[in-house]
Order: C-alpha cells, then sequence, then structure tokens
C-alpha cells in the first residue's frame, strides 16, 4: 500500500544533556539532544527513566518547553522538589554530556500550535510555565500574531521561570502580553498583582468569554481548578478549557 | 490525601495508554456511557495513586467511571465499562506518526 501511514511505538530514546542552565534558585533547563526525537506538538510531556545500580527504576513526566522547530533538541525545564526522587538528580546532578533515558513525545488533548488558532489564553502556576512556555516559543517562531496572554503565578519574582524571555517575547508587539502575580513576596516598587489567582483577576486580564479564547491552564491541582471553574463561571466554554493538574507527582 | 487531591487530567494516562496502544488516546473523543457526555479522554478526570499500578477514569461531568486499567504483573487489563464507544483519530497529531512508502 503506498503512502500507508504506520504508526510509531513509543519506545526509550536515550537523550544527552548538551546545556543545562539554572532559570531560578530551584529549577533548571535540560536541553537534551535525542537522536531518533519524532518531533512533537507544543504541549506534549515526555516520560523520564532513572534506573538505580541495583536495577530499581523511578519515572516521572516532565512538559517540553522548548518550540517543535528546536528538533531534535529537546528542552525540559525541571524544578527541584525536596526529598524527590527525581528531580534533585536532574537539577543537581546531571551536567552537559550525560545521557537520560526518555520517552516520548506523549499526549494529543493539552496541545497547541499556531494552526489551531485563538486567541489563546494562557495561565500557570509555578513550573506549570512549561507546557506553556513550548507554545509561546513556537508562536514566536512562526511569527504568528494571534493574540495571546499568560497570566503567570509564582511565590516570588525569583520563582518565574523564563522571566527574561518572556519579557522580551511581550515586548515584540506582535499580540503577546505577561501578567505576573506573585504571591509570597514582591520587589520593591512592584506594581503588579500580588494574590492567587482568582476571579476578580481573571476578569480582569482574560479575553472577554463572547471572543471564545482557548484557554489552557497548568500548574498544581488546586491553582488548575480554582481557575477553570471561574473561567466556566465567567462564561467561557467548556470544551475550550484544558487542564494539565500536576497532582502529587513525588517530584 | 483526599480524592480531590489525587485529581489529574486524562492527559496524565497517555504515555500508559501508548504502551499499549498505537494511536494517542488522550485526544480520542468518547461517551460517558451514564450520562451520555461527549468528550476528549484527555480532559476527562484521572485518579492515580502514585506508584500504584493502575489508574481510574471519571467523567469529567457526572464523576462515573469510564476505563479502569491496571498495569502489573506482565499483563495489561482493561475495564471500559463506562464508555459507550471511543473515535480514536488516525493522526493524533504531527510529530506522534511516521510516514513509509511501501514498495508495495
Amino acid at each position: 500500500m503506498a503512502g500507508a501511514t504506520l504508526q510509531r511505538r513509543l519506545t526509550w530514546h536515550l537523550g544527552k544533556v548538551v546545556k543545562a542552565t539554572r532559570e531560578t534558585p530551584r529549577a533548571k533547563t535540560l536541553v537534551l539532544e535525542v537522536p531518533d526525537w519524532p518531533g512533537h506538538t507544543a504541549g506534549q510531556h515526555v516520560d523520564v527513566r532513572l534506573t538505580a545500580p541495583d536495577g530499581y527504576q523511578a519515572r516521572r513526566s516532565y512538559s517540553i518547553a522548548s518550540a517543535p522547530e528546536d528538533a531534535p533538541q529537546v528542552a525540559l525545564a525541571v524544578e527541584r522538589i525536596e526529598d524527590g526522587e527525581v528531580s534533585p538528580y536532574l537539577v543537581d546532578e546531571l551536567t552537559p554530556g550525560d545521557q537520560l533515558e526518555l520517552r516520548g513525545p506523549i499526549g494529543g488533548y493539552f496541545i497547541w500550535s499556531a494552526g489551531v488558532g485563538g486567541p489563546l489564553l494562557l495561565v500557570a502556576g509555578g513550573s506549570g510555565i512549561c507546557p506553556l512556555m513550548a507554545m509561546l516559543r513556537h508562536r514566536a517562531r512562526q511569527a504568528s500574531t494571534i493574540p495571546t496572554r499568560l497570566v503567570y503565578s509564582a511565590r516570588s519574582l525569583d520563582d518565574v521561570i523564563f522571566h527574561d524571555e518572556l519579557e522580551s517575547l511581550a515586548s515584540r508587539g506582535d499580540g503577546f502580553e505577561v501578567f505576573y502575580t506573585l504571591t509570597r513576596s514582591q520587589p520593591a516598587g512592584w506594581t503588579g498583582f500580588r494574590r492567587r489567582i482568582d476571579r476578580e483577576m481573571l476578569a480582569e486580564v482574560a479575553f472577554a468569554p463572547s471572543l471564545q479564547p482557548l484557554c489552557m491552564v497548568c500548574g498544581p491541582t488546586p491553582l488548575v481548578e480554582a481557575v477553570a471553574e471561574s473561567l466556566v463561571d465567567q462564561g467561557h466554554m467548556p470544551d475550550r478549557v484544558k487542564t494539565e493538574r500536576f497532582g502529587p507527582s513525588g517530584g | 490525601m483526599d480524592n480531590a487531591e489525587l485529581r489529574l487530567d486524562g492527559n496524565a494516562a497517555a504515555g500508559m495508554l501508548r504502551e499499549v496502544f498505537v494511536y494517542d488516546l488522550s485526544g480520542a473523543t468518547g461517551q460517558c456511557a451514564s450520562c451520555g457526555e461527549i468528550g476528549q479522554v484527555g480532559g476527562q478526570h484521572l485518579y492515580m495513586q502514585p506508584l500504584s499500578p493502575g489508574a481510574v477514569l471519571r467523567c469529567r461531568r457526572c464523576e462515573s467511571v469510564l476505563m479502569v486499567f491496571v498495569h502489573n504483573r506482565g499483563r495489561y487489563r482493561f475495564g471500559l465499562q463506562g464508555l459507550k464507544w471511543l473515535e480514536i483519530q488516525e493522526t493524533a497529531e504531527a510529530g506522534e506518526e511516521v510516514s513509509e512508502q511501501r514498495s508495495q
């Protein structure tokens, strides 16, 4: 059969760390070069597998933070979770030249590409920024002008992952705006929000429901549920509100 | 931990499901046998204890069980009692498929 499409089996790949960059006191970006990488769509994740010398294996899912355009390089931003089984190793131990086992890309639900259109409302809590960053990077690489807003909740300015890049993306004047809320501590002269994301904040910064924006919400479960509920209450269509909860992953 | 804390999105089961199914199931659409709600698997509620061998997918509208899956002792077991139907897209998204020209 000419032109038949064969689906690739989900298999483990060996990626090589080519770059490790500190993003915040607790988070690092790991750029991996994955030779057989089949390409991904912004929003997808990978499973990472660590194997101890005695054969014990631990697996975690991490969202891809890089644009599909960067293939075969894949960037993961990992936040260190105290007492975690996997993240302390990824953040503290892994250095360029090291190899890491991963499989993916995974997921066909929490994804966005420029062809899908907008307007696009992105809401992130903490490291929930990662899959949304892949969307923003993809959007920029495609020179898209789809109206896009990001509402990003972090504990302090130091905890905002990709802060400089977000500022630079927002300064392009291509229809992207970013709003931060710092929930625990704010630098002197801070004019942004300083509380958890709530109804009033969303009413102020989100696109009007009548514009039928696609809403992508990612972060800790309580934040995601509160935001999704508020958006639906405000008249956004449930089918246009997509969520990715982190849950108690154990890091 | 109560159930609400354990709640995830069906999307989180995508990797586990891809161990068995060649197509991505998180982007597949299905109908709840209890309430008739139609939605994507990735958008339903997933309950999965950390380190447990299985997970339960529930309808996000009525919380009825849609799907139960367990991977244990070299076997995968699927209970699909709560789904009236499931429609899987052949090419779920760019990047997950490989086109190959066959000789015949």
